[in-house]
């Protein structure tokens, strides 16, 4: 396990069937002097979903950018340990975030953003991958539209179709069901439980109640 | 690393030519001001002669720093940032080829530009050669250098007036070795102690602004 992390490539869930987990360890964030979360600790397994729920300004994208490594927290540590060596891996390897800019430049097309993406995460994609992972979410025949002309949920749509494209087994997204339709709701909700079912770890939030959740669900509520 | 340098000037190539005001800005503002210039001083070719080396460097030092602000701003709003500081690339190589697409759609057609307005300047065409290589040796240390600035300030609304502020005490070597190598060839002198000088600035900014670019935007992104 160790050799293929140290490979420097992406690893795909669906092929390497890994156990690791995600340990918070005390962790308190401080915002603008007002304390948000403290002394939260938390196991997290592959095949595990967390859903985080609060009201706004609970901390929920705080708690997650934090996971993400893009904030440090105030207090207590965040390591992605595998199960069988107790080994420290490398977050950014195995890491898949969505924040709720969802990183798709509105001057690109589609297919144009999602191939800076996957050569920015090192995920190699051919452009009739695209054009499949283009079609999984609904935008067969949107592939050269500039994403400027797309509505709101076809936006978040182009970005949720990473997510169809030889993903890394971590995924951390910030309200991925913001502006999706009823239908889109409903195949989000079974990719994200097909991926936890093949080894993968999610972790999200959303305000809106999850009605296909896997064997392994945990919610966290902040703020109370 | 070569494909994902590629990669990347390709798209800053793609979101530029979508939005061609952000290139042709500076460019405007650096011809008027060198196109004003001679009408509000008259048309004495002496003096425009002996002013020239400076009022091109400072022209070509505001037109680098007024396309500097909004560098990083699209990219830190909608997120692309926060994909590039998560993922496994190093983000000082990121943004180090970031400034060289921005400064080759950018401050390069200012540096092919600049003969044609140094002679409208009356500099002799026999220079031409001392001006285009100090621009072209000074404005990717201009780029490099505000590109720190621009990062330190991404997170602010509006940055612009602080950006010049944090970046122009840093642009003053640059600015004296540029316009001093153009003086020295205008006054007989060889300008190569300049440039050299320049050269060593570009290789010092290459290597070093980098790293100072990309903790700036983890600054910025962590809050």
């Amino acid at each position: 396990m160790e050799q293929i992390i140290h490979a420097g490539k992406p690893i795909n869930a669906c092929e390497v069937p890994i156990s690791y987990g995600l340990k918070l360890d005390t962790l308190s964030c401080e915002r603008d002097s007002r304390l948000l979360f403290e002394h939260l600790s938390l196991d997290l397994s592959s095949g595990s979903m967390l859903q985080v729920m609060g009201p706004n300004g609970s901390g929920k994208t705080s708690l997650l950018r934090i996971l993400a490594g893009l904030m440090p927290p105030s207090e207590g540590a965040v390591r992605l340990e595998s199960n069988s060596g107790s080994s420290v891996m490398p977050l950014n390897q195995m890491l898949l975030w969505m924040g709720y800019a969802t990183g798709i430049k509105m001057l690109l097309t589609a297919e144009e953003n999602l191939s800076w993406l996957c050569s920015l995460h090192q995920q190699p994609q051919s452009q009739s991958q695209i054009w499949q992972a283009l079609a999984a979410v609904g935008l067969r025949g949107f592939e050269d539209v500039p994403c400027y002309s797309l509505s709101a949920g076809q936006q978040r749509r182009v970005a949720l179709a990473r997510l169809y494209l030889n993903p890394p087994p971590l995924w951390i997204l910030d309200e991925p069901f913001t502006a999706l339709d009823p239908q889109g709701v409903t195949q989000l909700e079974q990719h994200l439980v097909r991926h936890c079912e093949a080894g993968g770890l999610v972790i999200l939030t959303t305000h809106h109640t999850l009605t296909l959740t896997p064997a392994r669900f945990t919610t966290l509520a902040l703020g109370s | 690393m070569t494909s994902i340098f590629f990669s990347l000037v390709q798209r800053e190539a793609r979101l530029l030519c979508r939005r061609p005001a952000e290139l042709i800005n500076p460019l405007v503002f650096f011809s008027l001001v060198l196109v004003l210039f001679p009408l509000a001083v008259g048309p004495e070719s002496r003096l425009l002669q002996s002013i020239s080396p400076g009022l091109i460097w400072v022209a070509a030092l505001l037109a680098v720093l007024l396309s500097l602000d909004a560098l990083f701003r699209s990219d830190f709003e909608d997120g692309s940032l926060e994909q590039w500081a998560v993922s496994s690339r190093a983000l000082s190589w990121l943004v180090l080829t970031k400034v060289l697409a921005h400064w080759l759609f950018s401050g390069l057609p200012l540096v092919l530009l600049s003969p044609l307005l140094a002679l409208m300047l009356g500099l002799p065409s026999e220079h031409i050669p001392v001006l285009v290589l100090s621009l072209l040796l000074g404005t990717p240390v201009l780029s490099l250098l505000g590109a720190v600035g621009a990062a330190l300030t991404v997170g602010l609304k509006r940055g612009g007036l602080l950006l010049a502020l944090l970046t122009l005490p840093l642009y003053i070597p640059v600015l004296i070795f540029g316009s001093g190598a153009l003086q020295a060839e205008l006054q007989g002198f060889s300008p190569l102690g300049y440039l050299l000088w320049l050269a060593s600035l570009t290789v010092l900014a290459v290597t070093l602004t980098p790293f100072a670019i990309a903790a700036g935007l983890r600054i910025g992104l962590s809050e």
